[in-house]
Order: C-alpha cells, then structure tokens, then sequence
C-alpha cells in the first residue's frame, strides 16, 4: 500500500441483542478508488455502511477520516464531514418535490432579512441547483423540478438519489444496491455516473450483488462474511465465481488474499 | 478475468434519446384535475366552501349573504379554527392530539384562576397560560419522540388528566363575565370588536386568521415546514436524510400546546367568562379534527395543507348557521358534516392515486 487510506475503521463491534452484525471488523477505503462490498444476505454490510454513514453507532471501534479520528453521531454529522450515502431505500419524502428532497436537511436560505428574520427558503436557487445536478446527470430529463417525488418511476428516484449524493458528497460516496431496482439501460447510467464520480477524485463505496457490475467499476472488492471482513480481492485476478464462493463461505481465503 | 456476457453492450453507447420524459399528452379531464388537486390540496375544501356559501345564498338570500351573517360564522368558528391549526400540524407528523380542546379550557382556567384566586396581572396570567399549554405540549411531544409511544395513545390519556385537572384545580367555578371585565378586562382582549361596514370582526377572529397565514407561510416556505412534511411522511427517511426528527417532533408539540393556550384566551374574548365546563373541553378535539379531514389533511401525515383546515372549519360553521337560519332540525347538520368527512376521504384517496 503506498497511500494511506481516506476512510478508515478498525475493530467495530455492533450487536442487536444477541445478534453480532459487526464483529471486530476492519475497512480501508483508499484515496480515489470505487471499492465494492459484496457479502451474502445478512453478513453484516449494510450495518458496516451504516456505521460508515453515521446511521448506526458502533459498540466500540475507531473509524477515521483522512487520518483524523471520527465519531459520527447522526447522519448529519457524517455528511458534515463529506461523506454521502444513497441508502438501498433511498430515504426520500414521497410527496415532496425533487428539489425539497435534494436539499431536506440543508436547505437554502433565502439573502437579506426575508432569510435571516423570516427563515424563508430561496425556491430559486434550489430548484436551479437542482436542474443542474439532473443534467449533469444524464440520466433522465425532468421537466418539472417540483413534481412530487411519488410520481417518478422507481428508475427516476434513484437518479434523483444518486444525484443528491453526486453533488454534496466531496469525500466519500457510499452507494447502497444503487442498481438494484434499475433497468439495464438506467443502470448502465448509474454506472458511467460511479465512473464519472471517480475521475472527480472522489472515492467511492458499492455495496452490489450484481457481480457482472462489481467486476466492471470496482478497483478492489471487500469480501464481508459473518460481521467482518474476510479478504479483499483484485476483480482482475479473480473471477466472478471465486468471489461467490469467498463470500459464500465455499471457499477459504489464501493468505496473500487476506493480506490484500 | 472477468468473463462476462456481453449482453449490456448495446446500451453502453449512449445513443441520443430522451429518458423518463413525462409525457403530458393523454390526459382525460378528470386526470387533469386530479392532478391539480394533488398540487393544491386545499382546493377542494375551497370549492366546497364556495359552493355552500352559493347554495345558502340563494335559497335564503340576503339574510344569509350579508357581511353580518358572513362575519358571524367567522366569529363562532374562531376556537374550533384556532384549534384545528394546532390539529393541522400534529395530523401532518402523522400523528394526532386529542387533548387539544382540554388543554385549552385548562389554560384558559388557569388565566382566569391566577388573576382572581393569586391576584398576578392579567398579562402575566395569559403568559402563565400560554406557558402551561407549551408545557404540556412538549410533554406530549416528549412521549411521542422518545418514549415512542403512539400519539393516539399518548392524547388521549393527556385529554383525560387534562381535563381532571380542570375539574379539580378550578373545583368546577365559573368565573363571571362582569367580575372579568370589572377586574380583569384584559382576559377578555380578543373579545374586542370593531365595525367595518357591516361586518362586525372580533380580535380573536383576527388572531385565527393571521395565525393560519403565519402557519401556511412557515409550512410552505422554511426548512422548518419541509421537515414537518417530511417526518410526517417517512419519518425513518427524513432522519437518513438529514431532519432532526426528535426536534422536529418537539417543536410541533409545543407549537400545538402553545396555540392550545391562544385557544383559551380566545374562548374567554369569546364568551367573557371563564368556564371549566366549556364543551370545548369534551369535543373540541373531535370539532378540530373534523375540520381538518374536510380539509383535505392526510391523516396518515406528510399531505394537505392548512388553510384546507382552515376552510374545513368554516364549511362547518357555513352549515351550522345556513341551517339554523332555514329553520333545519340542527341534527341535519351532524348528518351532513358525516357525509362530508366520508366524501373529504374519499376524494383523498383518489388524489393519491395520481400518476404522472
């Protein structure tokens, strides 16, 4: 490893009860790469990203940030620190509009005293941003910015996800099953976006069981196994069925695989 | 190594296409208007507003369409209007407050009680007042948030201490009108008339309207307002997204106690005295909410808007007194508030099913 890694974390523990979703797990996110998690239903990712994303507070261990130590206590915090998540259920307001969404919880205020006395919102500049984002997006044309995010398609709400996260996320990027609920040509979309992402220098995380994408984007693939990380394998030294059979417990790490 | 099947090349190259346009052609007209009413769902209550005010217009005429009998239903609306406000809010984090008219007769007894039993001024007194009903109002928001208990619940056991705590606190005496306006004339403040050519307006109904306006401005157009739509929609995806949903929830609570408070200083302007028995106490919180089903608020929170509460009050006082002056038995009007809160969920649902 010649670079540091920008999002780090050691030791995590979460329990549910007697439920052990995180155990003693690690996480290197390195400067400028698109790292997949991949692991069977249950094995604990999406209790990793969430502890990554401020969702969920771990037990015990230490996650850093660029070197720092960091502790996130809300998914604001972590946000703060320019780390964006698009979860798998998007976590948007339905009958809100696409522009209330992109900005719901850091909105715009409007200049002069009609912001700072009246609080009153600047509609304009959000609803701007907000066109500018889509485009840039490609992936869809929205015509009405202020259309309730209810009468989208499935495909049109996570582009309207992924593009809040594309705009505000200026560390970390973590993409929950981003291609999950998409057609092939909007997934395709999805995945020139994550390309896009990283030629920004932004780093991203993928949490994906679409291996046939995993191995397309992904520099590095996180293997996640009962809570932890299991090993770390190079998508062009491996093949799709070597990474199910890792994460499905058929086959056992080599040592050099586990040191990667 | 990958070995993967070729089949998504075809849409790597990205051809010149449009995607996920929203086609606008094929509209019927009734898919028209329901999507219009799904962008202003306060329409609705309006037209219905409208249109009683029309029907008793003409069959009884100018008795009825004067800016008397006009201002008249405002000023016998002017409590159930100010309580349907405080309603709207808790209705849209998809919750809901039966202690609300309780609360108010409670806070307009403690005004009362603190300036004749404790001798304290009146202004400090309605501070008093207003400052309880804040109180009981986050603690309402407390069991809500934090304990999670559902806010059914919650209410409806706050109604039941509430309004025991009335009975027991004022031990059921009324305090007069006269001694009021002797000793305290300010209690009775948003009494207060005043003429504008025919119409007779009171304060109290000033206060309900500028309060409905500063609650539509603040729901409309500040972070504050979104967040309250967005906790009463997916409260789980407004915390993910960035809402602080706790303070969100807190704020509304203690909003809705505090406008209870205003409540019960506008029953005393109201009806001069200060009466723990006042129904409102009993059916205050069935009144507002009623008004806010006719007023097209989704009880399942995150849709509607106020001033179709607002409106839904009013239809229900252009009812009460459109047949009271047609010499109707007064149970017509229960009959027919029945047939719209059915009608007001009904075309509620339809609206839902709005697609673009």
């Amino acid at each position: 490893m010649t670079s540091e890694p920008i999002l780090k974390a050691r030791g995590l523990n979460k329990r549910y009860g007697k439920v052990t979703a995180l155990d003693n797990c690690d996480f290197d996110l390195m400067p400028g790469e698109i790292l997949a998690v991949i692991g069977d239903n249950g094995a604990g990712k999406s209790t990793l990203i969430k502890a990554l994303s401020g969702a969920v507070i771990p037990d015990s261990g230490d996650i850093s940030l660029d070197g720092r130590s960091v502790s996130f206590a809300s998914p604001n915090d972590a946000r703060s620190h320019g780390i964006e998540t698009v979860y798998q259920t998007l976590a948007m307001s339905p009958a809100l509009s696409i522009a209330d969404n992109m900005f719901m919880g850091r909105e715009i205020r409007a200049q002069g005293m009609m912001g700072s006395l009246f609080r009153k919102l600047d509609r304009k500049a959000m609803e701007d941003f907000s066109r500018q984002k889509l485009a840039d997006l490609g992936l869809m044309t929205i015509q009405n910015i202020n259309q309730p995010v209810e009468t989208l398609s499935g495909g049109q709400r996570q582009g309207v996800a992924v593009a809040r996260a594309a705009a505000f996320g200026s560390k970390v990027i973590i993409l929950d099953e981003p291609t999950a609920a998409l057609g092939v040509k909007e997934s395709r979309r999805v995945l020139e976006l994550i390309l896009d992402v990283r030629a920004r220098g932004i780093p991203i995380i993928l949490i994906s069981h679409n291996m046939p994408h995993v191995f397309e984007v992904a520099d590095r693939i996180h293997v996640h196994r009962l809570g932890r990380r299991l090993c770390v394998v190079d998508p062009k030294q491996h093949t799709m069925a070597d990474a199910v059979a890792l994460m499905t417990g058929a086959k056992e790490p080599t040592p050099e695989e586990m040191a990667a | 190594m990958t070995d993967t099947n070729s089949y998504e090349d075809v849409v790597k190259t990205r051809r010149d296409e449009k995607f996920a346009e929203f086609h606008q052609t094929n509209r019927g007209f009734g898919n028209r208007i329901q999507n219009a009413l799904h962008s202003t769902p306060s329409m609705v209550p309006l037209i219905v507003l409208l249109s009683a005010v029309i029907v008793f217009g003409f069959v009884l005429g100018s008795k009825f369409f004067s800016p008397f009998a006009m201002t008249l239903i405002l000023q016998q609306v002017q409590i159930v209007g100010v309580l349907a406000a405080a309603q709207s809010l808790v209705i849209l984090t998809a919750g809901i407050d039966l202690s609300v008219g309780a609360l108010a007769v409670l806070c307009s007894v403690i005004m009362g009680q603190f300036t004749f039993r404790y001798g304290i001024p009146p202004f400090l007194a309605v501070a008093a007042g207003l400052a309880f009903g804040t109180a009981v109002g986050a603690m309402n928001g407390w069991l809500v948030s934090r304990v999670k208990l559902p806010p059914f619940i919650v209410t409806l056991g706050m109604w039941q201490i509430v309004l025991a705590a009335n009975y027991l606190y004022s031990a059921n005496e009324t305090i007069r009108a006269q001694d009021i306006e002797e000793q305290a004339p300010f209690l009775q403040f948003l009494g207060a008339k005043f003429q504008f050519g025919g119409a007779t307006f009171t304060l109290g109904v000033i206060l309900m309207i500028v309060l409905v306006l500063v609650l539509a401005y603040a729901l409309r157009s500040t972070a504050w307002g979104r967040h309250v739509y967005a906790v009463g929609d997916d409260p789980e995806a407004a915390g993910l997204s960035g809402v602080n949903v706790h303070g969100t929830l807190m704020s509304v609570y203690m909003l809705v106690g505090f406008i209870c408070g205003l409540a019960g200083w506008v029953m005393i302007g109201r009806y001069g005295s200060v009466s723990p028995s006042a129904t409102t106490g009993v059916i205050g919180n069935i009144q507002s909410i009623t008004a806010v089903v006719i007023g097209g608020i989704s009880l399942f929170g995150g849709r509607g808007s106020i001033l179709g509460s607002f409106f839904g009050a009013l239809i229900v006082g252009v009812f009460e007194l459109g047949l009271r002056m047609a010499g109707a038995d007064p149970q017509w009007t229960y009959l027919l508030i029945g047939v719209l809160i059915i009608g007001a969920v009904t075309v509620d649902q339809w609206i839902r099913k709005v697609t673009a």
